[in-house]
């Protein structure tokens, strides 16, 4: 059973992405206001959902694990970078996709919305996690210092949203998402758009999962380098 | 049994290269260790380790009863007492209050801080600001401290280096009372038929490990 | 309390602050007010929004100036054979920065106010907000300035790190400024310069002995 669902994973991320393409660009109707790029409410919400919380939820998860004594191992180390790294991915595809339906909607390819914002802030943590790790050479260090970081993160981006939030709201009477432009969501639409929320699930998962394989495998290289390594030093004694 | 440390096939390795490749080593109470070997034979290594200062990969053992893999590190460090190569104190700051700093932080009463300072040798310095010290002096700074801390295990790294005869008779003075004082005493050095007051047990390493 | 005051003593002997730090935070405000060209109507409604932009890159360079100090590898691993209690570092070392800050944030008010012309009135009431953002920044500063101390390329990650967790901060304490030029309650904002230094030190206590192992 086990064998089968991780075996299927892929597969079944792949049919439902298909899934999402095929009703989003051939059955849903067009908008009656913005036409085609509507469309884009099938791909979008299901990526800034990935991004947002999926993402850096689990990666949060798997910090908090390594950090807690008993929870602690290289695997959750190895989870953390996995998951933050595909999550970028998800931010600059959210910050793409939604520039391409700001600039014809809004008029611009950037407006200062909180969700926006924060997700933005949230891409330039994730290149700092990234950064933090590259610049440490200790894996304990490494692991411990960018676990840190990936909880701060976690901390920072309610706050940055929030308070974007309050500003906006505060100083700039109209919001912009002007009233005409509302999507109506009803019938094979709605289904749609919860089609891709599964299918962008499964394929943030799949992506993880395999990141997490080559992290594993790159551990356990480290483990036989440092073996062999072990070796050699234990020969330098006695040939010299 | 009484050891102070006892060390069993030990790996430490940060940065992925094995420094210590399976070390065993005994330190018993009171006794005055040596350790011997060319450059980059983990001398140094060794003595972090008994520190507390490093990450354990393997093995097992124990330093003044707190367990190496499990154990706080921190409770190590606390208890040790270390003199390192390098000048290991704030160089904006005078040498007696570096003292009283490392003094208040650690809650150990300051009235033997005069006398530390004395004893090594440094009371017409006290006021300097340790940035202007020799390398020797700096050295002397150090010892001041671990007179003032009175560790159970002394870990001494190359302490002879750039020290004049004078204070090499202090420091065989100094050592020589911590262990009949009980204190245990972890040395390392390159230098080849170092004279001692106390004759110490002499452990060569070789590429991460004790030589056998 | 005694990391904060041997941090303020080898300040007061280094005098980095003063003759480094203060010029430079000086110089960038010049800049600010130069950069929005020669006849700018709205340089008194920028000014509170300069004013915290030059400030945060003051507080880049105090953080990294308190690290730099701990970092001589004799130094650190001195310190640590001390076997410190981490939260209590963490406190003492943020409550030095915040010391430092305040003398550098009053410097650069003054400044502010004289070169990018904001009425003294104004000034006086939005001190509070601005000691408060003083005291967030100090301490989401140290919990940065730790993560990145003793790593290869600290100076440069030290920003790219701290920057998104002081962008709340920034708007907070802009808003509150402006909020009191424009006669506005600025009550809510007040309020986020309060939880943000509150959550933060939360996690600080919590994971500074993480971070600095």
């Amino acid at each position: 059973m086990k064998e089968l669902a991780r075996r299927s994973l892929g597969p079944a991320a792949l049919l439902a992405f298909l899934g999402t393409m095929v009703l989003g660009l051939f059955v849903t109707p067009r908008d009656e206001v913005q036409g085609n790029l509507a469309r884009l409410l099938y791909i979008h919400p299901a990526e800034a959902w990935i991004a947002l919380y999926v993402g850096f939820g689990s990666a949060t998860i798997a910090s908090i694990l390594y950090l807690w004594p008993r929870t602690r191992s290289a695997g959750m180390d190895v989870a953390a970078e996995a998951s933050v790294e595909v999550s970028l991915i998800f931010i600059l595809l959210t910050l793409l996709t939604g520039s391409l339906w700001g600039r014809p909607a809004w008029g611009v390819w950037w407006v200062w919305d909180a969700r926006l914002t924060s997700t933005a802030v949230l891409g330039v943590l994730a290149l700092g996690y990234l950064a933090l790790r590259r610049a440490t050479d200790d894996p304990q260090l490494r692991a411990r210092r960018s676990a840190v970081m990936a909880i701060l993160s976690a901390v920072n981006v309610p706050i940055v949203h929030f308070s974007v939030l309050w500003w906006k709201t505060l100083h700039q009477g109209a919001t912009v998402f002007n009233p005409g432009l509302k999507l109506k969501v009803h019938g094979i639409m709605a289904e749609t758009m919860l089609l891709s929320f599964v299918a962008f699930t499964l394929v943030f998962a799949w992506l993880v999962r395999e990141r997490y394989r080559f992290g594993m495998t790159r551990v356990q290289r480290q483990d036989e380098v440092l073996a062999e390594a072990v070796a050699n030093r234990q020969q330098e004694g006695i040939h010299s | 049994m009484n050891l102070a440390a006892e060390l069993h096939d030990v790996i430490v390795a940060p940065s992925g290269f094995p420094v210590l490749s399976g070390l065993t080593l005994e330190v018993q109470v009171g006794e005055c260790l040596l350790l011997e070997g060319a450059n980059g034979a983990g001398k140094t290594s060794a003595l972090r380790l008994l520190g507390g200062l490093s990450t354990v990969i393997s093995g097992h053992g124990q330093i003044l009863g707190v367990d190496i893999a499990t154990g706080d590190r921190r409770e190590i460090r606390r208890r040790v007492g270390w003199l390192g190569h390098e000048g290991s104190f704030y160089d904006e700051l005078t040498v007696e209050e570096n003292l009283t700093y490392a003094c208040r932080l650690t809650q150990r009463p300051r009235a033997s801080i005069a006398d530390a300072i004395e004893r090594v040798g440094l009371g017409d310095r006290r006021a300097t600001r340790t940035g202007l010290l020799s390398a020797g002096q700096h050295r002397r700074v150090a010892l001041a401290w671990l007179l003032i801390l009175r560790p159970r295990l002394w870990l001494l790294d190359e302490p002879f280096a750039a020290l004049d005869a004078t204070a090499r008779a202090l420091l065989h003075e100094i050592l020589r009372d911590a262990t009949q004082a009980g204190a245990s005493i972890v040395m390392s050095s390159h230098e080849k038929n170092l004279e001692f007051a106390t004759a110490p047990r002499r452990v060569t390493l070789l590429g991460g490990r004790a030589a056998s | 309390m005694l990391v904060a005051a041997k941090d303020l003593r080898i300040e007061l002997r280094s005098r980095v602050l003063l003759w480094q730090v203060v010029p430079f935070g000086v110089m960038a405000l010049m800049l600010t007010g130069l950069a929005m060209g020669p006849n700018s109507q709205n340089a008194a409604n920028l000014a509170p929004g300069m004013f915290y932009l030059v400030l945060l890159f003051v507080v880049i360079l105090t953080v990294s100036r308190a690290f730099a100090i701990e970092s001589p590898v004799g130094t650190s691993q001195s310190t640590k054979m001390l076997g410190l209690d981490p939260a209590g570092v963490f406190l003492g070392k943020a409550s030095a920065i915040f010391l430092q800050l305040l003398l550098v944030g009053s410097v650069l008010l003054l400044g502010a106010a004289t070169l990018l012309h904001i009425a003294a009135g104004v000034v006086l009431h939005a001190l509070p907000s601005v000691v408060l953002a003083l005291g967030g920044l100090a301490i989401t500063g140290t919990l940065y300035g730790a993560l990145t101390s003793g790593i290869s390329g600290t100076t440069t990650l030290l920003p790219v790190l701290a920057l998104p967790a002081f962008a709340p901060l920034l708007i907070a304490g802009e808003r509150a400024f402006t909020s009191v030029a424009l006669h506005q309650s600025g009550l809510r904002w007040l309020l986020l310069l309060i939880l943000v230094p509150v959550v933060y030190t939360a996690v600080g206590i919590l994971l500074y002995g993480v971070v600095e192992e």
